[in-house]
């Protein structure tokens, strides 16, 4: 008896060892431990053994049909792996083929520019203030204090309109600056406004776009001075370009709505044609600003003796130029795909001063 | 405004180096644009002696020129007919550049003899336009020495840009009296000489105006001068001249250059023997001609002031002199002329005709009104020096217009606007060395403005002198101060709104383009058309003459540019204004984008598709749904403005009114008139008609996250092909509101087992039952009132 299950074990751990597949290790078990298999019999069977034989028998067989069970999920899970790899192996798939393409649009240089410049000023407590395009000349020039006959006039290349207000042709706006005479009718200060916005001169070149794009700003209220102007700018150019100890000069300058007027440049080197940004002994003008005009604040009902405040303005173009190395103005607007995608930015780079150390 | 260092320091005693004034120009607000050393120019040049000069074997012209150069002797081939041996010039070797001919020189062969560099002429090195001949220098100067000291070329020149309201220093003088309130240098006083005149002047001047155009020319002061010789000026004179980029004429048109560029102090002197009679200075007759100084002839106007004698108008008064009056080398007896000429007009003069000039453009920023009798003293001295004459007593008629102005400076002024602390005496100091007459007070200054500084017209401009001249460097940086400590937003909703759609289109694949507010006509009138009120009257070109009214045909030409170019199947959008009139509430905000061609390009895994109304309606929806309130949910209607295909296209609206959104296929007739050949489907989004909500509640509802099972129904009917297919699904929402959670459409088909003219639609309800598993009984009911409701409102029949 003993001798036949060392010849059943070995049989089948023979059968299970050879198995090639599921099916038949499934054979093999029906043949071994299946209703009429031969374990199954053998222990059907231990009654018609003598009582003495029997618990032993019973162990022994209880041992086998363990060893054998064993046995089978082993290979069993040696078939599967086996089996599996082989399907794997027919699965497989060129995954440097491209995937399904999706199509991203890129944000404009002077959007991302505007929403970057926007981020900063927001900072420091600015909102956002906006106007008309077209524009009465009384808010363009003459509240400017840019009277009919002023010199300044004429450098702005003005484009009229049919339409007439007051007996004056209405125009397209040449600053964002008639939303500062808007803003000051409108508010009492204190006023603290950037303005963003399309502006136009009738002047096309290398240099020169008949639509451009200004950020204009503001500020009113009993005790900002030339120092506060200075802080603010310094630090807006300092942020805006990333570069912490970015040198920012003022000098004086003229524009008929501030006095006293101060033009702001950053330095630079123009070393091998390349124009490097905060090193160098040159510097490139970016920035017009001043302490606004007694006579502006006047036009717009504002007390000049009790409120006093800065204007600035800025070109969203040459400061997205500047900041981003794009070399040519007229090509902002060609709507040339090529440009977009190489100078455009990604729709979720939205500017913020708390997302990243700097813009 | 270009200067030399040398002339400025005429007028500036200063001990400081270049950098030191080069810095406080810029910085006391006449920036420095540009600065050349002469001496640069003429580096690589030296003085050659011309040993040997042979004719050319192969040219008649031609000499075969041996040079010594201080280092070696070269064989050059020279054209000038002045060549000879043992002369000495200016001589240039191979590898310099030649300003004068833009090229650098190589060795050449001229005819079979290699010449080895270039003796030069004044032309070539942009001394003059003379190329007669080769520039001779004094023989005793040494061979090989640099050729910088032999022409005088040792100058600095300096170019400032001058804002418009300094006109006072377009005149060096006037540059080197802000440099020395600066403390740079002190300056020098002029001298003026006293001139007696001899006898009368022969010629009277008359200003002939009415009472509302005598301030055209308030004063005119002058003298007659016989006997004069007008020879080359004297080379100090002529080397002046060049320096700041004029050319020597004459020495009586060089003397009222040299006044126009010391003094900003334009002049005219008049042929005094082609004047007809005497001089009036009047009003110009309509249609009255002059034949100017630059050979044109112009046709004038009652507005512009002429100088006239007893015939004709002899010169534009302050903007150009008049050929035939004019100065030349046969000219004996002259009339100088120095006066005063109203800003105003001389700028409206000068722009009618189009006519610039260096004494227009210092009379429109205005000259000095009191400096008229001096400067006709130091220019007649200056010509009777050059040119000898004897002067004739000065003629002066009008009057010195009234310049003097008064304001107060208060001393707390400059610490309240410039936020820096000036000491007084230094305040006062600045202001005295600029011109100003002040005289102290108790709490300020009173000032009365110099004669040559209109533009000063308040206490903020006195600030400002102070401050430029103090230096803008030494106004302490202070922070701006917050509001408050943390920033409030800086953008409003309607702000807020236009940045999310700019986003969300171009996470969606659109690309966003900037383009001009302007375009022609023909283009407005395809996309409902501009009034006449808002087109241009200047533009600069006829397609780009009037506002816009849609976005779409830039972006409609752009994406057209791109495809010519190979760029295929773009997407373009733009976020800017359109525009139905000349008032701000005519110019409207939209979100306007094309997409072209094909949908999906043809990869390995995609089938490409043609692009279509939907793609552009899943924009638009994409866009609503960021805009949040009413507009994420609006009503729909079949086809949109004419611009759109009809059968195509559809509106968004709320209500009856306003209009949220277009979208569709571009019309074809549209793309044939504007010659695209391409197929573009369009939408355009009227963000400012979006409601802005009243009450801006952030709390959200609570939400009911129900346990029990959604379930799902699908239900076919069939329609009217007319009817549209959103009039089913909300047919079969309100059916009942709680239960139903959604709508979908899965299926539309017609085909042979469709009825003609009707189609079948497939959707499908999903029911969320909120209390309790629904029953079949319960889901049967809702089904039955579904299909009744569909039959009910769109005549659907259950597809059996």
């Amino acid at each position: 008896m003993m001798d036949s299950i060392i010849v059943i074990k070995s049989e089948f751990s023979n059968l299970i060892n050879d198995a090639e597949n599921i099916e038949i290790l499934e054979e093999v078990r029906i043949a071994a431990l299946g209703k009429k298999g031969r374990i199954t019999s053998l222990m059907k069977n231990l009654g018609q053994i003598e009582p003495e034989e029997r618990k032993l028998m019973g162990q022994n067989l209880n041992i086998l049909k363990q060893d054998i069970t064993s046995l089978l999920e082993t290979k069993k899970v040696e078939l599967e792996t086996a089996s599996l790899n082989a399907r794997l192996l027919q699965e497989r798939v060129d995954t440097t083929l491209p995937s399904r393409p999706e199509e991203l649009g890129t944000i404009h240089p002077i959007s991302q520019t505007t929403d970057e410049l926007i981020s900063i000023f927001g900072e420091m407590g600015f909102s956002v203030a906006e106007g008309p395009n077209i524009e009465e000349d009384w808010y363009n020039f003459t509240a400017l204090n840019i009277p009919v006959d002023h010199p300044a006039r004429q450098e702005h290349d003005t484009f009229y309109i049919n339409a007439e207000k007051d007996g004056q042709r209405m125009v397209l706006r040449t600053h964002t600056s008639p939303v500062q005479i808007r803003t000051m009718q409108k508010h009492e200060p204190p006023i603290r406004i950037i303005v963003p916005g399309r502006t136009y001169r009738c002047d096309h070149d290398a240099t020169h776009s008949p639509m451009f794009h200004q950020i204009e700003g503001l500020v009113i209220d009993e005790a900002t001075h030339m120092g506060h102007l200075k802080g603010c700018l310094i630090e807006m150019c300092r942020t805006f370009f990333g570069i912490e100890n970015l040198p920012v000069r003022f000098r004086p300058s003229y524009f008929p709505f501030t006095e006293p007027s101060a033009e702001v440049d950053i330095g630079c080197s123009f070393g091998d044609g390349i124009l490097k940004i905060g090193e160098g002994d040159d510097w490139l003008e970016i920035l017009g600003s001043g302490m606004v005009n007694p006579r502006v604040l006047e036009n717009c009902g504002v007390d000049s003796q009790k409120f006093q405040g800065f204007a600035f303005g800025m070109g969203v173009e040459r400061m997205a130029m500047l900041k981003y190395g794009i070399p040519d103005l007229r090509t902002f607007y060609d709507s040339d795909m090529r440009w977009l995608k190489h100078y455009g930015f990604q729709p979720l780079d939205i500017p913020s001063l708390v997302g990243r150390a700097s813009l | 405004m270009k200067f030399s260092l040398s002339w400025l320091k005429e007028y500036l005693e200063t001990d400081n180096n270049l950098d030191e004034i080069l810095h406080w120009l810029t910085m006391v607000g006449l920036e420095v644009e540009t600065v050349e050393d002469q001496a640069q120019l003429v580096k690589d040049f030296v003085i050659g002696h011309i040993v040997d000069a042979k004719p050319h074997p192969d040219a008649d012209r031609l000499k075969v020129l041996k040079v010594q150069t201080g280092t070696e002797t070269l064989e050059v081939v020279c054209g000038a007919p002045n060549a000879r041996a043992d002369m000495k010039g200016i001589f240039a070797c191979n590898g310099s550049y030649i300003p004068g001919l833009d090229v650098t020189l190589k060795t050449t062969k001229i005819r079979g003899i290699t010449s080895n560099g270039m003796m030069l002429s004044e032309h070539e090195i942009n001394l003059s336009d003379d190329h007669e001949g080769i520039i001779e220098v004094p023989s005793k100067l040494e061979t090989g020495s640099s050729a910088a000291e032999a022409l005088g070329l040792t100058d600095i020149i300096i170019d400032i840009a001058i804002t418009p309201n300094r006109g006072d220093c377009l005149g060096i003088y006037g540059i080197a009296r802000d440099l020395a309130a600066a403390g740079i240098g002190f300056l020098k006083p002029l001298e003026i000489p006293e001139i007696i005149g001899a006898f009368e002047s022969p010629i009277k001047v008359n200003l002939d105006f009415n009472d509302s155009d005598k301030d055209a020319c308030p004063i005119f002061t002058g003298r007659y001068i016989k006997n004069v010789k007008n020879r080359q000026s004297p080379q100090w004179l002529k080397d002046k001249i060049l320096a700041v980029g004029l050319r020597p004429i004459s020495a009586l048109v060089d003397i009222t250059n040299y006044m126009t560029i010391a003094h900003c102090r334009p002049l005219h002197v008049f042929d005094a023997d082609k004047i007809n009679g005497g001089i009036n200075i009047r009003m110009a007759r309509a249609e009255e001609k002059l034949l100017a100084l630059d050979g044109k002839e112009y046709s004038l106007d009652e507005t512009m002031t002429v100088i006239a004698d007893n015939h004709n108008a002899e010169a534009l008064a302050g903007v150009m002199g008049g050929e035939k009056s004019g100065v030349s080398e046969k000219t004996i007896n002259v009339m100088l002329e120095t006066a005063y000429f109203d800003p105003v007009r001389t700028a409206t003069t000068g722009r009618k005709l189009n006519l610039q000039s260096d004494a227009r453009y210092r009379f429109e920023r205005g000259v000095d009104p009191a400096f008229l009798r001096d400067a006709t003293e130091i220019a007649t001295q200056m010509i009777l020096d050059i040119c000898g004459g004897e002067p004739s007593e000065v003629i002066t008629v009008g009057q010195e217009p009234d310049w003097r102005r008064s304001y107060f400076l208060n001393s707390s002024r400059i610490k309240k606007l410039g936020g820096v602390e000036v000491a007084p005496d230094r305040t006062q100091e600045i202001l005295e060395k600029l011109g100003f007459e002040v005289s102290k007070k108790d709490d300020g200054w009173e000032t009365i403005t110099p004669s040559w500084r209109y533009d000063i017209a308040g206490e903020a401009d006195l600030v400002e002198e102070v401050l430029r001249i103090n230096g803008y460097d030494n106004i302490p940086i202070v922070p701006l101060e917050r509001v408050s400590s943390l920033p409030q937003g800086a953008i409003n909703l309607t702000q807020d709104r236009r940045s999310r759609t700019r986003r969300t289109l171009a996470h969606r694949g659109l690309t966003e383009a900037v383009t001009f507010s302007f375009l022609s006509t023909d283009h407005a009138n395809l996309f409902g058309g501009s009034p006449k009120n808002i087109e241009l009257v200047n533009p600069i070109s006829t397609d780009l003459n009037i506002m816009r009214p849609s976005i779409l045909p830039n972006l409609i030409n752009a994406i057209s540019r791109n495809s010519d170019k190979g760029y295929n199947n773009t997407s373009l959008f733009e976020i800017g204004p359109q525009f139905s009139g000349e008032n701000p509430d005519d110019e409207n905000i939209v979100a306007a984008g094309i997409r072209s061609q094909q949908a999906k390009s043809r990869t390995w895994n995609e089938i490409s598709r043609q692009v279509d109304v939907f793609d552009v309606k899943a924009d638009v929806l994409a866009v609503l749904d960021q805009l949040g309130g009413p507009v994420a949910n609006p009503q729909i209607m079949q086809g949109a403005a004419s611009w759109y295909h009809p059968g195509k296209s559809g509106t968004f609206q709320l209500g009856p009114q306003k209009i949220i959104a277009y979208f569709g296929d571009i019309h074809p007739a549209i793309l044939k008139a504007m010659n695209i050949n391409i197929p573009m489907v369009a939408f355009e989004i009227y963000l400012d008609n979006a409601p802005i909500p009243k009450n801006t509640v952030r709390t959200k509802p609570p939400i009911n996250l129900s346990t029990l099972q959604a379930v799902e129904r699908d239900f076919a009917f069939v329609i009217e092909k007319t009817i549209a297919a959103d009039q089913v699904v909300r047919a079969a929402f309100i059916a009942d509101k709680q239960l139903i959670a959604d709508v979908t459409v899965f299926d539309i088909f017609k085909g042979e087992s469709v009825e003609a003219g009707k189609i079948s639609i497939g959707i499908t309800v999903k029911f969320q039952p909120k209390e309790a598993t629904l029953t079949e009984e319960e889901i049967e009911s809702i089904c039955k009132k579904i299909i009744s409701n569909v039959s009910k409102q769109t005549g659907g029949i259950l597809r059996g």
